[in-house]
């Protein structure tokens, strides 16, 4: 009879944690940022379908990184569990607290059960409020951590370097077309060199309290993006690093990080160009 | 509904399936969807239905570029009015309506799980259904109810929406056990449908314009609460009119209540003159 090796515990959820977090950089950035009048969602996806960025209910929006498979299921259970608490007491009851708080026990059982593959997701629960101050955005990673976020969030891709390009240049109160315009150079600032976006690489959505209908929740079209980015400058001068930004900092739920950089931002493979949708897409597996 | 003790999202909340949250629920919670309770009361010969509330007249009527929906604000219980102001017409999503007679709570609570049900397809599917396809649902959901119905609980919705395809309004009425028929230009449900359609026979056409067919609407309602104990005419003193939504290609709009006001005001003005309303031509 073979004795199985053993493994500490610490080992263990260690190499879970880089497989994960392997995943997750593999794929394209997302972003999360606050502007005036709610919040604005960008993330960079050549798929017109598969969407990072959905809609769960009234004033609840969420956005994802990772294997879309294992994303869009939880995005399913959030538009189930919402529609199910707001059907059985009522729409104002529905809180990105409580959903939230689902995602984090349902991502941190499975990353510390045994039997089942971390999920390679990054997720962000955003709820916009009357006013700025009361807007949220709660940013989860693939272990169940769970953090409250004020400003702007980045995950996925190299977020890192993402997150520092909007840390620079983000101010509080900012216009959804200066939001924009940031968010989509920042994608942009991801790499060694500067890439310009086009609108039809980009996924945009906003949750704008200034809306009548109780669904907060809206889409961007190609259309008026293009309308929105051709009124600004993009911004082509390299990003200057600076101080990593409290904003970018998700809280872990454990000393599961391994303190190695070797697999911290990684360059986007070379195939990176290669549209995302199935069937034809031979690199199927790579993450959005 | 089931609630687990660790938060964790549960097992049937992750487990691939349909885009319908009425499917969901009668796998998941089958007590929360309307109908499924058993009253255990066998044939009851329509007594339970005298001791709840039940709403009365519903009319539609379209015209070209949408639809008008109208409903009398009265919901009777045997002989008493059991609520004078109660809404029976409601917006199902951004471009249909939904309104019912009989049962008020069986009725708003199926209007409640519809409306979910075309909110939630909307959100898994990243799409709207097709008007036909919301009229289905609408189908499985009064089927859902039809055990209801035989005790003397049945509720009688009408649909109606704008179709982008053919860029009008259309009317879907129901029966009891789920028969969905497509209505031509108008159509009434409820205690005081027949006095109604009489009143839109005469006075509907097809080139109304929206404020025409608001008024139109607003007569049939008249007559029906003329002639029906059970339907309630526009309310003078407390200023009570009818609800009143129309969907057009800019979505739905319910007209506020001065609007509605304004409207009734010119009618029973003229039936001042003319008790009986306006009278259509002879040939």
């Amino acid at each position: 009879m073979s004795v199985p090796f053993y493994v500490s515990p610490e080992q263990l959820m260690r190499d879970r944690a880089d497989f994960a977090r392997k995943g997750i950089a593999k794929g394209r950035s997302a972003i999360a940022l606050q502007y005036a009048d709610g919040i604005l969602f960008v993330a960079e996806n050549r798929s017109p379908a598969l969407h990072k960025v959905a809609e769960i209910y009234d004033r609840l929006a969420f956005a994802a990184v990772g294997r879309y498979n294992e994303f869009e299921n939880l995005r399913i259970a959030g538009v189930r569990l919402a529609d199910m608490r707001g059907y059985s007491y009522d729409r104002r009851d529905v809180t990105g607290r409580a959903l939230a708080n689902a995602y984090a026990q349902t991502l941190g059982a499975i990353f510390s059960s045994g039997g089942e593959k971390p999920l390679e997701v990054e997720i962000l629960v955003a709820e916009v409020g009357v006013s700025t101050a009361e807007d949220t955005i709660y940013r989860l990673t693939y272990d169940g951590s769970i953090a409250d976020v004020r400003g702007y969030a980045v995950m996925g891709g190299p977020a890192e370097q993402v997150a520092e390009y909007v840390g620079e240049h983000y101010s509080e109160g900012i216009s959804l077309a200066g939001a924009l315009r940031l968010a989509v150079d920042a994608l942009g600032h991801d790499g060694t060199e500067i890439r310009q976006l086009e609108p039809d690489q980009i996924e945009v959505a906003i949750l704008d309290r200034s809306r009548t209908q109780v669904r907060k929740f809206k889409r961007i079209s190609d259309e008026t993006l293009a309308r929105i980015l051709s009124e600004s400058r993009p911004d082509t001068s390299p990003s200057e690093p600076a101080a990593h930004t409290e904003a970018a900092e998700t809280v872990n739920g454990g000393n599961y990080e391994s303190e190695s950089t070797d697999d911290a931002p990684v360059a986007p493979p070379a195939e990176d160009d290669t549209p995302i949708a199935p069937p034809e897409d031979p690199d199927a597996d790579r993450p959005l | 509904m089931r609630f687990d003790a660790s938060g964790r999202l549960p097992e049937a909340f992750l487990t691939p399936g349909g885009s319908s949250f009425m499917d969901f629920l009668a796998g998941h919670a089958p007590d929360l969807l309307p109908g499924r309770r058993d009253l255990g009361l066998g044939d009851l010969n329509g007594t339970l239905s005298r001791d709840v509330p039940h709403g009365t007249t519903i009319v539609a009527a379209t015209f070209p570029g949408g639809v008008v929906m109208a409903g009398d604000r009265r919901a009777t219980m045997g002989n008493i009015i059991a609520q004078r102001d109660i809404e029976k017409v409601f917006p199902a999503d951004e471009y249909s309506c939904v309104a019912f007679a009989g049962t008020a709570g069986l009725g708003i609570e199926m209007v409640r799980l519809f409306q979910v049900e075309l909110e939630h397809y909307e959100k898994l599917e990243g799409t709207t259904l097709s008007l036909d396809g919301k009229a289905s649902r609408l189908t499985a959901l009064i089927r859902g109810n039809l055990p209801m119905a035989m005790q003397g609980l049945a509720v009688v919705p009408l649909f109606a929406g704008y179709d982008p395809d053919i860029e009008g309004g259309r009317i879907f009425s129901y029966d009891p056990t789920g028969g969905r028929y497509e209505e031509r230009a108008f159509h009434s449900v409820g205690s005081g449908s027949l006095f109604a359609r009489g009143a839109l026979k005469k006075l509907h056409r097809d080139d109304l314009s929206e404020t025409e067919a608001v008024t139109v609407s607003i007569q049939a309602l008249i007559d029906a609460a003329d002639d029906d104990s059970a339907t309630g005419g526009p309310d003078m003193l407390r200023r009570i009119f009818p609800v009143i939504g129309v969907v057009t290609a800019d979505g739905y709009r319910r007209l506020p209540a001065d609007e509605v006001g304004a409207l009734v005001d010119t009618v029973m003005d003229a039936r001042h003159q003319r008790p009986d309303g306006p009278a259509a031509p002879l040939t």
